[in-house]
């Protein structure tokens, strides 16, 4: 062997082979297996998450429609100047693409595209279409002006001139509260139409509440469970675990049968005379029901990881200090509580994304003072179908999450967060 | 499309599907509604007696409204649902889209027993998609409970808006649709130029403002199991619903219910074919079957939902298991106290007035 190694020749492996090949062959085979290993996870993640953001993200910009199933109008609008109504050649084009559109049965695509920008958009495409079908001869000029009294106005055509362009930044506009006004500036909504920076806000606010809310009940419970000797705590684990093996919408229920006004909680002030019968609290269908049923939810999330990092402080520290003079309230801030914060903050960081998120739960309990920003991208998802709106929200949703969870890597630190 | 939303949309599509097709090996038909007490109706009324004649199995899914799963199978093109039960406004969109399939109705649906043909059986004002084959007249009404004001009682719509007189919560649905008709109704606005003065700003200005009167004693409900619940619990004296859904809380579970017919929002409820389902001509020989005359009245036995066929209307018999008289329960015999939705106002403006609801909620 020495000799080899003087010689500057192949190192060789028992079998003959040279040992660098040897070893990548075992390696390789180390790696297709470890691959194949987390090959499920990997395909399940890719396809019912990545991917789906992706797409959702994807739709948020995406404006194939006008471009697409109008060709001819998009390629004829694209010399028209804007000052005037166009001329006879974006008419003709204009009879040709919803002539094709209305065989295709796709022009109402257009419409319901159309429709976000301007009210009223739909049924001018929609009814044009059927209309044209019937056309024969030009000039299409002024029967199309006589068709419907919207092909007369700038607008209608501005609008459609503008999504002629495969990408749109409607969807982000309409997702701040801002839209294009007639002559093409981007402006802010009317009043009467501002609705989800407000819910935005509200989403933040009432997370944070949230997770405020729990780290102030959970801390006390964490506490009480990673001190008390193991029989006890065991027992008690599993009422902090039982809302867990509940079904949400049964837990969500019951909250309904508590605190409505005729529910158990107020049937109990009124007995004990704290209210008066005819002055019932308003627990339900306002905020207070969304933070208390949403709290109960996800306290849970809180418990566990300050439970378990509690559970790894050794009580010695504690008696170190006491037994050095600090009293115990002094002992317990400046000893036991830093080294609970990763708890605090895996907990935080947990209980504030999944409030984010949640939508079903303020549905039922929110009434109008409780509605978040998810019940609105579940509109846009399951009703209006506007999808577009649906991933302009998502994708702002998600980059607000991303950015706080930066800033919490810069003040707290991400390493210092544990889960156990 | 883009290549990656088929695949991705093919993905959750197919997610979601994998579940359903597992167990439905030997379907021939997957026929989708909305579930509970009115797919109950439709298996007794049509399932069953079609799947003895033929031997043809039906698989029911039930879904919960709205088109989002049925554009996602399209979008796949992977369409597993053969037909679907939906309200006629989605059946709209969705025939402006392509996802469903025009019907020849006079062709393709079988003719009234004393030969009518299909397009002139239907009650008029119910064929408004080339798409959709009607099958129900439901209607969004009020009840209110008839203890709540001692002797007192509601007779008509505005007194929804009347705090004085008839104080305590409304349970109304959280969106635009319906609401800000019955509230320039209640203003005074007559049924026939509801829409003309929703039309114009001033008009949605003053739904807004008389909405606004009673908008902090006004429970917002979501599901339609909702409202009635809330009149049983106490929580709420009026309240919007189905009015299926007060019939079996009134006839069924005896609570203290009335139902209040003035200013009731008839709307209809069929059947749509999906575009690119995999067994067309199979379902709309199923679909002739289930929308006959016969087929339409037996229905009714089952559920408080009017017949969408004229010639079916005189067919209408007792509960099938209740034994009460369905005739006096059906909202098409209280029509003329009511009005159907502008779906044409509405497809067009909806957008608008759901985010402009949504900010007055906020206020």
């Amino acid at each position: 062997m020495a000799d080899d190694l003087t010689q500057g020749g192949p190192v060789l492996a028992a079998d003959g082979t040279p040992l660098k090949a040897s070893l990548n062959k075992a390696m390789r085979k180390n790696r297709i297996r470890a691959l194949l290993l987390v090959a499920p996870l990997f395909i399940f993640i890719l396809f019912s998450f990545l991917v789906p953001i992706i797409d959702m993200t994807f739709r948020s910009v995406d404006n194939w429609q006008v471009g697409t199933l109008m060709p001819e109008t998009t390629k004829a609008l694209a010399k028209w100047d804007g000052k005037d109504l166009p001329d006879e050649p974006v008419f003709v084009a204009l009879i040709a693409d919803l002539q094709a559109g209305a065989e295709s049965r796709e022009i109402g695509k257009v419409g319901t595209r159309l429709n976000y920008e301007k009210s009223g958009m739909r049924s001018l495409i929609t009814g044009s279409a059927r209309k044209a079908a019937k056309l024969k001869e030009g000039p299409y000029k002024p029967l199309v002006l006589k068709m419907n009294k919207r092909w007369k106005e700038l607008e209608t055509w501005t609008v459609i001139k503008r999504n002629t362009s495969p990408y749109t930044a409607g969807y982000y506009l309409n997702a701040v509260d801002m839209k294009y006004a007639k002559n093409g500036d981007i402006v802010r909504q009317p009043e009467n139409r501002r609705i989800y920076g407000k819910l935005f806000m509200r989403t933040f606010a009432i997370s944070l509440a949230i997770t405020i809310v729990c780290v102030i009940l959970a801390y006390p419970i964490s506490y009480l469970l990673a001190t008390l000797p193991l029989r006890y705590s065991n027992l008690l684990m599993i009422f902090v675990l039982l809302p867990f093996w509940t079904s949400l919408l049964v837990r969500t229920t019951a909250w309904i049968a508590m605190l409505q006004s005729q529910g158990v909680l107020n049937d109990l002030f009124v007995f004990f005379g704290l209210v008066d019968d005819a002055n019932r609290l308003q627990l339900i269908h306002n905020l207070t029901g969304t933070i208390i049923a949403m709290t109960h939810i996800l306290l849970p999330f809180m418990v566990l990881p300050l439970y378990s990092v509690m559970k790894t402080i050794p009580p010695s520290y504690m008696r170190a200090a006491l037994s050095m003079g600090a009293n115990p309230v002094v002992a317990f801030v400046r000893v036991y509580m830093p080294q609970t914060l990763s708890g605090i903050g895996a907990g935080s960081i947990l209980v504030f994304i999944l409030s984010i998120g949640y939508y079903i739960t303020p549905a039922l309990v929110g009434g109008t003072g409780g509605t978040l920003i998810s019940n609105q991208i579940a509109y846009h998802m399951q009703s209006s179908l506007n999808w577009g709106l649906a991933g302009a929200l998502g994708a702002l949703l998600l980059a607000s999450v991303l950015a706080l969870y930066m800033l919490y890597n810069k003040i707290v630190g991400i390493d210092n967060m544990r889960l156990g | 499309m883009n290549k990656i939303a088929k695949i991705s949309t093919f993905a959750v599509a197919g997610l979601a599907i994998a579940g359903l097709t597992s167990t439905a090996q030997a379907v021939d038909l997957n026929v989708v509604s909305w579930g509970g007490a009115y797919t109950a109706s439709q298996m007794n009324a049509y399932h069953k007696p079609y799947s003895e004649k033929t031997g043809v199995k039906i698989n029911s899914i039930d879904y919960s409204g709205g088109l989002a799963e049925m554009r996602a199978q399209t979008e796949a093109g992977n369409v597993t649902w053969d037909l679907i039960d939906v309200v006629l406004s989605d059946a709209i969109t969705g025939c402006d889209e392509g996802m469903f399939r025009p019907i020849d109705i006079d062709k393709e649906m079988a003719a009234a027993p004393d030969g009518t043909p299909a397009s002139k059986d239907f009650l008029e004002g119910t064929l408004l998609s080339e798409c959709f084959i009607p099958q129900i007249i439901y209607s969004t009404a009020f009840a209110y409970r008839s203890d709540a004001w001692g002797g007192k009682k509601p007779t008509k719509m505005a007194d929804v808006f009347d705090l004085k007189n008839f104080p305590g919560k409304r349970a109304l649905q959280k969106k635009p649709i319906n609401n800000l008709e019955w509230a320039l109704i209640a203003d005074g606005v007559p049924l026939n130029e509801v829409y003309d003065v929703l039309d114009t700003d001033e008009g949605k200005d003053r739904a807004f403002a008389k909405l606004a009167t009673i908008k902090k004693d006004v429970i917002w409900w979501t599901e339609g199991a909702v409202p009635p619940q809330l009149l049983a619990d106490g929580e709420a004296v009026f309240g919007t619903g189905y009015n299926g859904r007060w019939f079996s809380a009134i006839a069924e579970e005896k609570q203290p219910f009335a139902m209040l017919w003035d200013g009731q929002v008839l709307d209809i409820d069929g059947w749509a074919v999906p575009a690119d389902g995999k067994h067309v001509d199979e379902v709309m020989k199923y679909l002739r079957f289930a929308t006959d005359t016969q087929r339409l009245a037996d229905q009714a036995k089952y559920i408080s939902y009017g017949p969408a066929r004229k010639s079916s209307g005189p067919m209408v018999s007792k509960h099938a298991t209740l034994g009460i008289d369905m005739a006096p329960h059906m909202p098409t015999a209280y029509a003329d106290q009511g009005f159907l939705t502008g779906f044409s106002w509405w497809a067009d403006n909806g957008d608008e007035m759901n985010e402009r609801f949504a900010a007055w909620l906020l206020q």
